[in-house]
């Protein structure tokens, strides 16, 4: 299969897609769990009939609505650009991915665009009963949406439900619902949006925590904290365990990027997993030299987590570019071989079609079927193109970890002061509070880091690596739209910013 | 039920959903051209604030019916969105840009802090509004008139022009459609205005407007409407899949298919009934039949290009490449999943309705506006 496989045009639509992706990034998770906490305080309100907690709600729904508004903007880029910049891609594996796309158009889109301006502009227009209707339904919806990008996801990473047409030379859907419950998506979704809630929780106790420092609104300051603070501790917790789900099922399902996560070079039984450590730059797979600088090991955990037996055999980076005969790991040349077997079978496959020979086609097409699950690496030259940028993984996987640890001690604490009535006394507590809003904001971007860096060079797992993707297309043509894409992504940013720092500025009670 | 349907049916089934979705995005366009209109229609910033907010309560529904236009198009159609996506580079990027500005407009436009200031704002909806409309158009004409790409043995696809789509504007067709669809978005957008908003003198200037913009439109579609009758069309052969030219492609599937025929004159009957009422019957129900009457046109162009063995995104650099609803189509496996999908779409169409009459029971006012902390 002939390919236009240049160096520059590919790597800036993976740059143009990574920065729109983190942008993105930036809103979703907000948005996700603000949507809950915000229909909460709603639900509180209608409740108790208490018009303090209608004020309180009405000022954290603004403050969803502008970070909402990014985040649908920034979506829609996304949502073209795998047809403007990975047209391979689509093609390829359109047949699959274009399906949850479009259904999370029809379930989930429309629900959130609907509701959203019932719960905006319908206080005084619609029920009472049917405004909380309304603001539940805009946060399952932005949920419901965020399923079916995870599930769209999950395929990339372990694709499931499909297989390799050779009459179409293209990916097809087999089961729909393998794809659905797929393990991989279904830990992924559970992971994302625990980390949109706790992104959402820390959003609203450092705010509050703000004005508690500043003794203004004092009141509702403790109120939405008390909600943040249970509602991000649930959340914290059930981020840490549906964490260790993801470290399990990225062991099972991709050993490279668990091998990458931990600076693994040889792998081992009773591996351990690194607490801390610092890797040795210029460390390649293959040669001998130490892979840390200096590292504190947690013994037997890796083998642990990753296949819950503390004796388990844990493939390192080595083991897979290089194959252990003792623990049945094939080699990546063995697979680039088996790659290149079914894409020239493929072609032969076509030929023999072409020239009516029906003997040698049957023969191809099962030639390609036999070596169809590892195609992609058809498209590789070294066995160590299969090895992802380590370092950016390794390291960007203890900032999540040790920020989620963080935030569990943190929400604990706020409890626990909350609980004794002695927050306002604890000017040092608040300030870590309204300090720790960008944690988590970097923990989140930096799992998102560790999912898509450690998964390189694939686009879709063993399928299609990135470069086979791209769209053909000059690298001008991506520069250009690259820088228009970050001046108006700063443009927004720092404008959704300052709104939102003026509207927290304004206060509650607008500015009294 | 959908399992056992040929492949061939659910092609169809699929290219007469994405048909519609077309025409609802043309109709949900009143609001694009509403933001067109601002300068025109508003005496004061009081007036302005009533007619942002007035579309500040519907920009949503199109916004995402083109996030789902493009996603139906990716999940049944996924050779074209690999091939006119990645292919018209720069016209796509160029229309996503114009969208992209949309949302935060009007979140940020009256809100203290914004960075570039209200004016700012409201110019970018102007571009969405004009620009964007006008490319969408001018894009959605290279369906008929054709596009520069060829494709390989395995259908991945490369661009012949190094304009990347841009040379779609320099095509006087093309650049018809695109500039009807901006006109008639001003059309309907002057309609919702005074539909939704209670002020005498919005609804009379926007009578006014309505008029001056039908005036415009009509020239526009009429060379668009007739230079599409007239002229040759991509037709290919069922049974090989070849593809020729055929003189007057377009009109023999008028013909071909009575049915689509009459939506397209019911909708145009409808649209210039709306306008008929508007002008001169001092009505202020003209929306809804303009809206729907859009909606028809559209659908049945879109279904004039798609079905009766019509390529519906041809190449005129290598006709052989061009698409069909049969060989860029999902699997079958794949539409069937899809068709079931496509089930909970009257139940969209429902909340969507119900939601938008609750808050349309009471028509906009300035009392309102000035009320209401959350107005844009």
């Amino acid at each position: 299969m002939e390919l236009a496989t240049g160096i520059g045009y590919v790597d800036w639509s993976r740059l143009q897609f990574a920065v729109t992706a983190m942008f993105h990034f930036i809103f979703v998770p907000l948005t996700l769990g603000l949507a809950f906490i915000v229909a909460i305080m709603e639900t509180i309100y209608v409740k108790t009939g208490d018009e303090y907690w209608k004020m309180v709600t009405k000022f954290w729904m603004k403050l969803f609505a502008i970070n909402f508004v990014v985040g649908i903007s920034t979506g829609l880029i996304m949502e073209f650009q795998f047809g403007t910049n990975w047209s391979n891609y689509s093609w390829l594996v359109g047949d699959i991915f274009g399906a949850p796309l479009a259904v999370e158009g029809i379930v989930a889109f429309f629900l959130e665009a609907t509701f959203f301006a019932v719960m905006f502009f319908g206080w005084d227009k619609v029920r009472q009963g049917t405004h909380l209707f309304a603001t539940w339904m805009v946060a399952i919806g932005s949920n419901l949406s965020a399923l079916w990008i995870l599930i769209a996801n999950g395929w990339m990473q372990y694709p499931v439900g499909s297989h390799f047409n050779p009459d179409t030379a293209r990916n097809e859907m087999l089961n729909f619902w393998e794809i659905l419950f797929s393990p991989v998506a279904i830990t992924k979704f559970l992971h994302t949006v625990a980390s949109g809630y706790v992104v959402a929780a820390l959003f609203v106790v450092g705010i509050s925590a703000w004005y508690l420092l500043k003794k203004r609104d004092v009141q509702f300051a403790k109120r939405s904290m008390a909600i943040g603070a249970a509602f991000g501790l649930m959340m914290s917790i059930f981020l840490a365990m549906s964490g260790d789900e993801s470290g399990y099922e990225i062991a099972q399902k991709q050993p490279m990027k668990l091998a990458a996560m931990e600076g693994l070079y040889d792998g081992e039984r009773q591996a351990g997993v690194v607490a801390l450590g610092m890797l040795t730059p210029g460390k390649r797979p293959g040669d001998d030299r130490d892979p840390f600088l200096f590292d504190i090991h947690i013994p037997y955990a890796l083998s642990f987590m990753g296949y819950r037996d503390v004796n388990a055999f844990v493939p390192g980076i080595n083991d897979l570019v290089y194959g252990n005969s003792t623990e049945g790991i094939e080699s990546a040349s063995t697979l680039i071989e088996r790659g290149k077997t079914a894409q020239s079978a493929l072609a032969s496959y076509k030929q023999a079609q072409d020239n009516g020979d029906f003997v040698a086609a049957a023969r191809y097409r099962a030639l390609v079927e036999q070596n169809a699950p590892y195609i992609g690496y058809g498209y590789l030259e070294n066995p160590t193109d299969i090895v992802p940028p380590v370092a950016l993984t390794f390291y960007s996987f203890r900032v999540m970890v040790g920020l989620g640890v963080f935030f569990i001690a943190l929400f604990a604490g706020i409890f626990f002061f909350l609980r004794r009535g002695t927050i306002e006394d604890k000017p040092w507590f608040l300030r870590l509070c309204v300090f720790s809003i960008p944690l988590g904001f970097i923990a989140a971007q930096a799992g998102w880091l560790v999912a898509e860096i450690g998964r390189q060079p694939w686009a879709i797992q063993d399928l299609l690596p990135v470069q086979a993707a791209a769209t053909s297309i000059g690298a001008g043509a991506v520069q250009i739209t690259f820088w228009l894409f970050v001046l108006l992504f700063i443009i927004f940013f720092i404008a959704g910013l300052r709104v939102m720092l003026q509207q927290i500025v304004i206060g509650p009670q607008g500015g009294k | 039920m959908f399992g056992s349907f040929e492949h061939l049916t659910l092609q169809q089934y699929w290219w007469i959903i994405l048909s519609l979705l077309a025409g609802l995005l043309v109709f949900m366009m009143f609001v694009q051209g509403g933001q067109t209109l601002l300068r025109t229609l508003a005496r004061d910033e009081e007036e302005k604030g009533l007619m942002i907010n007035s579309l500040g309560r519907k920009w949503e529904l199109g916004f995402t019916t083109l996030v789902l236009f493009g996603g139906a198009f990716f999940a049944a159609f996924p050779l074209f969105y690999a091939t006119s996506f990645g292919g018209a580079y720069f016209v796509w990027m160029a229309i996503l840009y114009c969208f992209v500005l949309q949302a935060v407009s009007y979140e940020f436009r009256r809100k203290p802090g914004n960075l570039l200031g209200a004016g700012t704002y409201e110019t970018f909806l102007l571009i969405n509004g004009s620009i964007g409309v006008i490319l969408i158009g001018t894009a959605v004409g290279t369906l008929f008139s054709g596009a520069a790409f060829s494709l390989n043995e395995y259908n991945l696809s490369q661009w012949q022009n190094d304009l990347r789509g841009l040379e779609a504007a320099f095509n006087l067709f093309n650049v018809s459609l695109g500039l009807a669809v901006f006109f008639l978005g001003r059309m309907l957008g002057a309609m919702y205005f005074m539909n939704n908003i209670d002020h005498q003198g919005i609804r009379e200037r926007g009578r006014k407007s309505v008029l001056i913009n039908t005036i415009l439109f009509l020239p526009f579609f009429l060379i668009f409407a007739v230079w599409l009758l007239l002229r040759d069309g991509y037709a290919y052969d069922p049974l090989s899949g070849v593809v020729f030219l055929e003189s007057y492609k377009y009109l023999k599937n008028f013909l071909a298919m009575p049915v689509v025929l009459v939506m397209f004159l019911a909708g145009v009957l409808l649209v210039l009934y709306s306008v008929f009422i508007t002008v001169f019957k001092k009505s202020l129900s003209g929306i809804w039949f303009g809206g729907p009457g859009a909606v028809l046109v559209v659908m049945s162009l879109f279904l004039n290009l798609g079905l009766n063995n019509t390529a519906f995104y041809p190449s005129y650099y290598d006709l052989q490449s061009s698409l069909t609803i049969v060989n860029s189509s999902a699997s079958h496996y794949t539409l069937t999943v899809m068709s079931y999908v496509s089930l909970v779409v009257p139940v969209v169409l429902g909340y969507i309705i119900l939601a938008w009459r609750a808050m349309d029971r009471k028509k906009i006012t300035a009392e309102e506006i000035s009320q209401n902390k959350e107005a844009y």
